[in-house]
């Protein structure tokens, strides 16, 4: 019982993270209809901006106030990580639009490919670490060997998550460059027919995916404590599970199936094999596209002509 | 003799290699209802997306208030206040009723938008009804009120209906009618008309063209092209309904 507390505790932190980057994902493929494959290795260096400007607070401003840091990190992070993900749909995926398909999809396994090397080569291959940046933790259950506890840097990922995605609610749901986005999701020669600028739109999803998957990348950083060039592609395709997992192109089904995933990976490795996480939330992938194509949110709706 | 609002001048659009429009002239005044007729296939929906970019003429020009927008994009053509209810409606069908018309408002002024949404809503009351309800569940006479309504939002200078009368029924094609013609008598509202349904049109419309394969080979007013025996024989054998 303490077990699966504690385990759902954990299983909602990494959950959080992975349906903030699943966001990015899901977005990218209802507008463009692409699997951004780079979109792992973007929150990659997104940790690794969030990492660079940590040190750079810290060490060199002496900034000694861990929120005030913390929270500039988070605003640094999402401003250059969207500054990246704009370049990169500009120079990558803009100038295929309207070829082949595939063309796009290869150019973004490419993508992934040069932001790996790039980190890789520009920080080196060896594992980042950063001072611990929050401690303390509430102990909610204490029996005699076994304490549930939630940590202080665990409630910031739960706080953080939950009022980016209502930001992040209302700006799809109820402003002008929500709708135009949704507009250009469904139907792009008419949304250009009423006066929206869809390479603008697309621009801007781009740009709004990597600032959320910028959040999750600081996040990280801070659970963790470690970042390394190679971390974008597990977790990127855990998010892509989560997306699959919560019907591709629907928002709430990546928040939902980001948890999922998260809840599935903590929940094997306590119960089953930790070696065997990651195999866990891959099955739930090939699962998923042989038993329920769609997703638990994707969209059933018949569609009037 | 003042400058037309639309003048198209010899233009030309490919699919492919295989040319739609082989040399259109035509032109629409300002105040004017102007009524295209054709058949199946004769390119009257591809004149009406060229003349919004998309595609781009080949050849040719289209002017529209004095300035040419043969080589716009296609928003920026939006922004000149030119706005289409275009061919198989194309409903936002997952946004609501009102979505869809704020995203007509789109090159809009933000303060003119209660104004202009009682407008439309007086226009199409049934809309009225269903505001809150996703595009996609409206009945097809729904749509195409919506799909006008989402038009004029735009407040255009210049409105292109492509067949609104498809596949609706005789008493929803005459409400729609009407509420076209009301436009353009009450508020001076220009529009290009495209229909098969010939007679209505024509009936409707000050001034006519006849398009046969990417070509017009007939113009006058709506009266004269009513009156043509071959327009008779060609467009409106039964279709006095």
């Amino acid at each position: 019982m303490e077990i699966f507390l504690q385990q759902l505790i954990n299983g909602i932190t990494l959950g959080s993270i992975y349906g903030l980057i699943a966001i990015g994902y899901t977005m990218v493929f209802g507008i463009i209809g692409m699997v951004n494959f780079a979109h792992g290795d973007v929150f990659m260096v997104s940790a690794f901006i969030a990492l660079i400007a940590f040190l750079i607070l810290t060490t060199w401003l002496g900034i000694t106030s861990i929120s005030l840091a913390l929270l500039i990190v988070l605003v640094v992070a999402m401003l250059f990580t969207s500054m990246v993900n704009w370049v990169i749909e500009r120079l990558a995926y803009r100038p295929l639009r309207g070829s082949f398909r595939l063309a796009p999809l290869i150019s973004a396994i490419g993508m992934s490919i040069f932001l790996s090397n790039f980190v890789q080569v520009s920080q080196g291959p060896r594992n980042k670490s950063t001072p611990p940046m929050i401690q303390g933790e509430f102990v909610l259950l204490d029996s005699n060997n076994f304490a549930v506890t939630l940590s202080f840097k665990q409630l910031v990922i739960w706080g953080i998550t939950a009022l980016l995605l209502m930001a992040f609610w209302y700006l799809v749901a109820k402003t002008k460059l929500g709708r135009a986005q949704r507009a250009c999701e469904q139907d792009q020669k008419m949304a250009a027919l009423v006066g929206v600028d869809v390479d603008r739109t697309i621009s801007m999803t781009f740009v709004i995916a990597a600032a959320l998957s910028a959040v999750a990348g600081t996040m990280y950083l801070m659970y963790y404590g470690v970042v390394s060039f190679s971390d974008g592609f597990v977790p990127g395709v855990k998010a892509f599970t989560a997306a699959v997992l919560g019907g591709i192109g629907s928002l709430p089904g990546a928040v939902i199936g980001g948890i999922l995933i998260g809840l599935i990976e903590t929940m094997w490795s306590a119960y089953f094999s930790i070696d065997y996480k990651d195999v866990a939330a891959f099955s739930v992938l090939a699962i998923t596209l042989i038993f329920l194509p769609q997703g638990l949110f994707g969209r059933p709706d018949v569609e009037k002509v | 003799m003042t400058t037309p609002l639309l003048t198209v001048r010899g233009v030309k659009t490919f699919y492919g290699r295989v040319m739609a429009l082989k040399g259109v002239d035509m032109n629409v005044n300002d105040g004017e209802i102007v009524t295209l007729i054709g058949a199946n296939g004769a390119g009257k929906s591809t004149l009406m997306m060229t003349i919004c970019g998309n595609p781009r003429a080949r050849e040719g020009t289209i002017e529209f208030a004095g300035s040419d927008i043969t080589q716009l994009p296609t928003h920026e053509i939006a922004r000149l206040k030119l706005a289409q209810a275009p061919e198989g409606r194309r409903i936002f069908s997952r946004m609501t009723v009102l979505e869809n018309l704020q995203m007509g408002a789109t090159t809009g002024a933000p303060a003119e938008f209660d104004r202009d949404l009682e407008r439309v809503l007086t226009l199409f009351p049934r809309l009225k009804q269903r505001l809150n309800q996703r595009g996609g569940t409206l009945s097809g006479g729904e749509q195409q009120m919506l799909a006008i309504a989402r038009a004029l939002m735009a407040r255009p200078r210049l409105l292109l209906l492509d067949e609104p009368s498809l596949g609706l029924a005789p008493m929803i094609v005459r409400q729609i009618f009407d509420a076209i013609k009301a436009l353009n008598a009450e508020d001076g509202l220009t529009v290009f008309l495209v229909e098969q349904n010939a007679y209505h049109a024509l009936k409707l419309a000050h001034r006519g063209y006849v398009m046969v394969n990417g070509l017009i080979t007939l113009s006058g007013s709506g009266r004269e092209l009513l009156e043509r025996p071959e327009i008779k024989q060609a467009y409106l054998e039964g279709g006095r309904a």
